[in-house]
């Protein structure tokens, strides 16, 4: 073979693996953010080396190395793999779930409601809460579901409502407990907290804890129901092709309500782990976290599959840790929201790839075909 | 003689097939050319060619003997080439004048649209050339027979010398069929050319002068039609001697399988598509249901199979009740299903050959246990025996997805699903539309070997000689309700036909 | 009686910028394309008409400030929808996608720009926004009012209208006729850019008096939720455009009424969203929606 023919397939193969294009629309979504911090004046290499401090804790400039910066890293990852595998699993069903915000706003909510009034018994406190925010988070979840199957209501526009819903809702119920004031209620009892000695104790006192476990365990969950359980193969016939899922008998308004139900959970568990865990108290929330939002981008960026979310989750963990590091060094956070932006629209080239190979084997064939 | 058209040496590809290779067509002026060959190929997309929708890779085209560039549809139409597609391009909810209009609206001197004058035009047209359509009624609103008149009217309104008609005769009656071969011979007597798209024989036969066969994408031969015979054009179309009966033993046929009595289904909209339709389906025999698309048979089969809910009626299947039984329900029950359109519900184009072998039952033994487990080297071993059966091409065995093979496995897949299941009656919608003549010969065995090992099968087709061949007795449906079911023997195709149509026979009992 | 009479210039305030942007996106998706991006595209048109405004208010220009940042907000729109146009219509993008990775950047954009020019996350304060006339109620009412009828003598009464309008119904019969489909929907989606970039103007400009991350808060989305609630047709659009803008009204409207002051401001917040979701359950049409909405054309044998 001509060493042109070889260059040719390999890179065919390297744009049909999907891998490889997520890889190529995160690094083109980091070339076009250093391009725009190096217009406006600022140094790209200290918006690197936030990043990089972010990630191994090493200080560049100073040479001095922190490990809280890992633990805050991983520990932000975990609501962003959570919101992410929300919309993945939706995704899967063939649902676009925007309101992995509102659902994680009414698990964190919950949570904070179980964790100041619940009852004080290790073990128990914390975990009466999580299963609330989950459970609150299924609700939502199932409701946008069933409203989508049985009464055709695009869940695109009605999930964004129920996300405003869902803040202004917070807000009214947490104004109502226990030392509330604008922004904060009363601190948690020790037994509603999700911190892990452990892990405060080998990462400088960083946040990260026991969510990281519950984490793990809801991907393990996730793969296992998708892949190995006839309710797995059921929600995958309904989001590959709704109708002759219907035809053989698959109960359609069924799955659809369970899956979103169940991409509820995992947005409404990141809020619960969120609240009790990062916190010592309560939020009034003035604003939206965002994680439900990047949740979208970090399941696009994975191509919902279990492994993809959890590295872009990682990634936008990174990123989110870095942005305090940026500001310091005079680049504005919010380079790390244009970057998760234009990630989100570079996936459009996915499409474009599938576009650019069709044409490429259409012109292989037209060369056959004249050559005769 | 004066061509009219002539193409010579074209060639197009699409992503992955050569769909016109080296192709020539020598059309004579004011004549009806027809253009013959199986789906696939190379027809229509000759013809998009020639109407300015593609353009070819390489090639000439010359119109009255002078080299054109057809860049474009705007091209074609000043060239005074007109298209009455297959699938219609109207659009629903713009009337009968705005859709011949589209795109060369008259306006008045501010620019603004002048709908109405383009309807007297339109009458005018209509009265010369005998098509009848109320030029303010709404495309939606007009039946099928009438919105293909449009379609011919668009052509007119454009001065179109040279009409492509690409399988028009598809969605018609057998009356509105002999309606338009009237129609063809009009234009041509009004001096046009005609080239005609088309894989049904006995058209050929009753309005072509000449027709052009291609297969694969490759030219044939071109004959005159008065000189050959269906047989022969059947096998240049082929490529091989056809056969065109089945042989059928005869019918053994036992109780009552499936019964619907008085059923009433209406479609998405509240429309009442099927009204009081009463039918009875014995073991061991095929009853077949003749009618144009379009009245009622998709929705008979939908309120059947539970695709759609029941408004009234009853249907038993082995004397239970099942009319508001869920679907599930009724395939456990025993009820097959081999649906019309095999992309949208037959199978799941991302899912491999073995999990869309099991849609149907993946959740019992011995595909799932006791806690929803999967066990997927049994569904594959299961339908890699399928698939050794039944000859299905697949190019990765039984994880091939089912989205990228022929439609012609396609549709074995579903039928080696379905006979798997081993039901006590199936449903079979249009069980050949659009394969190819090997594929077609296959499926019809099989259905007739359902047949004989006591299934009761109920055929909806919208190929007649399909019902002649297949089936033990034929019902034909018109709007909605039977008009009249005979034994295959009693009766004749031109008197279905005419019950197609809408007529009820003297003498027939139901 | 009078005090209903004397909430309406607020009700006007509040219903333009999202009748304009509605328009916009009944236009875009009648011509086939989803635009679920109008909400960042309201946020960057009204940064740049804040950030526009502020900086020529300080050299003193006046009046005219208040019009050249319209239209800058504006143009700014419709540049940043020419991305959404790209995508969806070039390279046949899942337009929900493609929208929602709009509203992402158009978040990270403005208040990057913001960091960047006013070294805060909001644009400045400016002193003076736009004026309203001796009844009380703002040019923007006026400006809604010119676009909801050209959009529907457009739509309906000329030739370029009627091509739109098949090129979201039946693209494929546009093209058969010669209807350039794609150079159609670019134009559609560039002017609900346009129009969105011009909301978001007015609302900056005549309801508060800096662009922060909260100005548009949905906004976008009810007006698309207004779009499919009018069923796709002005005279629809413009009722739903109404209700859920008195919905949102209202917050500023109950301080008139002595017995709803005791209910916390929240409540109030909330309604505009709830009454839009319960619209949106109630009147679910998604039986008007231009047949070939929110998919991709693609040349070739339908």
């Amino acid at each position: 073979m001509k060493p042109a023919d070889t260059r040719e397939s390999f890179t065919s193969r390297m744009l049909s693996s999907d891998g490889a294009v997520s890889v190529l629309v995160v690094l083109l979504g980091f070339l076009v953010g250093t391009i725009l911090v190096a217009l406006v004046g600022k140094n790209p290499l200290n918006m690197y080396k936030a990043i990089f401090q972010s990630l191994s804790g090493y200080n560049i400039d100073n040479g001095k190395m922190n490990v809280r910066y890992i633990g805050e890293t991983l520990n932000y990852a975990v609501p962003f793999i959570l919101c992410g595998f929300s919309m993945a699993f939706a995704a899967r069903a063939g649902l676009f779930n925007i309101g992995g915000e509102g659902q994680y706003i009414m698990g964190l909510t919950v949570a904070q409601v179980i964790g100041l009034l619940g009852p004080n018994v290790p073990g128990l406190h914390w975990a009466l809460a999580i299963i609330g925010a989950m459970l609150i988070g299924a609700a939502c979840g199932g409701i946008v579901g069933i409203l989508k199957a049985k009464y055709e209501v695009s869940e695109v526009v009605s999930t964004i409502m129920l996300n405003y819903v869902a803040l202004y809702l917070s807000r009214i119920i947490c104004l109502q407990l226990p030392g509330a004031s604008t922004y904060k209620t009363a601190n948690f009892p020790e037994t509603a907290l999700l911190s892990n000695g452990f892990f405060q104790a080998i990462t400088n006192n960083s946040m990260l804890n026991n969510g990281f476990f519950l984490m793990g365990l809801a991907v393990v969950v996730y793969w296992f129901i998708m892949e190995k359980t006839n309710l797995g193969f059921g929600l995958r016939a309904t989001g590959f092709n709704r109708e002759a899922a219907r035809c053989s008998g698959i109960p359609v308004v069924r799955s659809i309500a369970i899956s979103m139900a169940i991409a509820g959970a995992f947005a409404g568990l990141a809020g619960g782990i969120v609240a009790l865990g990062s916190f010592r108290y309560g939020r009034v929330l003035s604003g939206m976290d965002n994680y439900g939002f990047n949740g979208i981008a970090v399941a696009l960026v994975g191509n919902n599959t279990a492994i993809g979310t959890m590295l872009a989750g990682f990634l936008f963990g990174m990123l989110k840790n870095a942005q305090a590091l940026m500001q310091g060094k005079q680049i504005p956070k919010e380079i790390t929201f244009i970057i998760q932006g234009l990630i989100v629209v570079f996936i459009a080239l996915r499409s474009a790839i599938a576009l650019y190979l069709a044409w490429r084997s259409k012109r292989q064939l037209q060369k056959e075909v004249l050559a005769k | 003689m004066e061509h009219a058209i002539e193409m010579i040496g074209i060639t197009k590809t699409f992503p992955g097939v050569v769909a016109n290779d080296k192709v020539t067509l020598q059309v004579a002026d004011n004549e009806i050319h027809a253009l013959l060959g199986e789906n696939g190929a190379g027809k229509s997309t000759l013809m998009s060619i020639l109407f300015g929708a593609y353009n070819a890779d390489s090639g000439t085209i010359r119109i009255h003997g002078k080299d054109v560039d057809i860049k474009d549809p705007n091209v074609a139409t000043e060239l005074g080439i007109g298209m009455v597609h297959q699938h219609f391009k109207l659009v629903h909810n713009y009337s009968v004048t705005e859709n011949i209009v589209l795109g060369m609206e008259p306006r008045n001197r501010f620019g603004i649209l002048n709908i109405g004058q383009a309807e007297k035009r339109v009458a005018q047209l209509s009265d010369t050339y005998g098509l009848q359509v109320d030029p303010t009624a709404l495309v939606e609103d007009i039946t099928v027979g009438a919105q293909q008149r449009v379609e011919i009217l668009k052509t007119l309104y454009r001065n179109a010398n040279i009409i492509i008609f690409d399988e028009p005769t598809a969605v018609l009656t057998p009356q509105e069929i002999d309606e338009l071969m009237q129609i063809i011979r009009r234009l041509k007597a009004e001096g046009k050319t005609i080239v005609l798209i088309t894989h049904k024989l006995k058209e050929i036969k009753a309005v072509a002068d000449r027709c052009t066969v291609l297969r694969r994408g490759k030219y044939i031969g071109t004959v005159d039609v008065e000189d050959v015979s269906e047989q022969q054009l059947a096998e240049m179309m082929v490529g091989r001697a056809v056969q065109f009966e089945i042989e059928k033993s005869p019918a053994q046929i036992g109780e009552v399988v499936l019964s619907i009595q008085n059923l009433s289904v209406a479609d998405q909209n509240g429309h009442v598509k099927v009204r009081d339709l009463s039918v009875e389906v014995h073991r061991g025999e095929i009853v077949g249901i003749a009618g144009v698309d379009g009245n009622g048979q998709t929705e008979l089969l939908y309120g059947i199979s539970g695709l759609s809910p029941v408004s009234s009626g009853t249907i038993l299947l082995n004397g239970e009740d099942i009319t508001h039984a869920t679907i599930r329900k009724r395939i456990e029950l025993g009820l097959g299903h081999i649906p019309e359109d095999r992309q949208k519900h037959g199978l799941i184009s991302d899912f491999s050959i073995s999990e869309n072998c099991v849609l149907k039952n993946y959740y019992k033994a011995p595909y799932s246990n006791a806690y929803g487990l999967l066990d997927q080297t049994k569904m594959a071993e299961d339908a890699q025996a399928l698939i050794e059966q039944f000859d299905i091409r697949a190019g990765q065995g039984s994880r091939t997805a089912a989205g990228s093979l022929s439609g012609g496995n396609q549709q074995k897949t579903i039928v080696a699903r379905e006979i798997h299941l081993s039901p006590h009656a199936m449903l079979v919608a249009q069980p050949t539309r659009g394969l190819d003549v090997g594929a077609i010969e296959y499926i019809r065995q099989r259905i007739l070997a359902e047949r004989d090992k006591g299934r009761a099968i109920l055929l909806i087709s919208f190929e007649l000689d399909e019902i002649m061949n297949l089936c033990d007795r034929i019902a034909t449906i018109s709007k909605g309700s039977i008009v009249g079911i005979f034994a295959q023997h009693e009766v004749t195709e031109r008197e279905i036909g005419m019950m197609m149509a809408g007529s009820k026979r003297d003498g027939g009992n139901g | 009686m009078n005090t209903l009479i004397g909430m309406i210039p607020s009700i006007l305030m509040i219903v333009s910028p999202i009748l304009i942007t509605a328009v916009g996106g009944m236009i875009c998706e009648k011509s086939g394309v989803v635009n679920i991006a109008l909400e960042g595209l309201m946020g960057v048109g009204a940064f740049a008409a804040a950030a526009t405004h502020v900086l020529l208010e300080a050299t003193g220009l006046g009046m005219p400030s208040i019009w050249i940042s319209l239209g800058i907000g504006a143009l700014i729109g419709a540049a940043f929808s020419a991305i959404h146009a790209l995508a969806s219509i070039n390279l046949n993008a899942d337009q929900t996608i493609s929208g929602t990775g709009i509203n992402l950047l158009a978040d990270g954009v403005t208040i990057f720009a913001a960091q960047i020019l006013f070294s805060a996350d909001r644009t400045r304060e400016f002193k003076m926004g736009m004026q309203t006339d001796s009844l009380g109620i703002y040019p923007t009412a006026y400006i809604a009012l010119v676009v909801v009828v050209a959009a529907w003598f457009i739509l309906y009464k000329l030739p370029f209208g009627m091509h739109l309008r098949a090129c979201g119904e039946h693209p494929h019969a546009a093209d058969s006729v010669g209807i350039n489909v794609k150079k159609i929907r670019y134009i559609a989606v560039l002017a609900s850019g346009l129009l969105a970039g011009l909301a978001g103007g007015c609302i900056v400009l005549t309801q508060t008096i800096q662009y922060t991350s909260n100005t548009i808060n949905g906004r976008g989305f009810i007006a698309l939720a207004a779009v499919s609630f009018g069923r796709w047709r002005p005279i629809g659009v413009t009722f739903a455009a109404f209700l859920f803008g008195t919905a949102q009204a209202f917050a500023i409207i109950a301080n008139n009424f002595p017995a709803l002051r005791v209910l916390p401001t929240e409540v109030f917040n909330i309604l505009p969203y709830v009454i839009t979701l319960i619209a949106l359950v109630v009147f679910s049409g998604k039986n008007y929606a231009p047949r070939a909405s929110g998919k991709p054309y693609i040349k070739g044998a339908s």
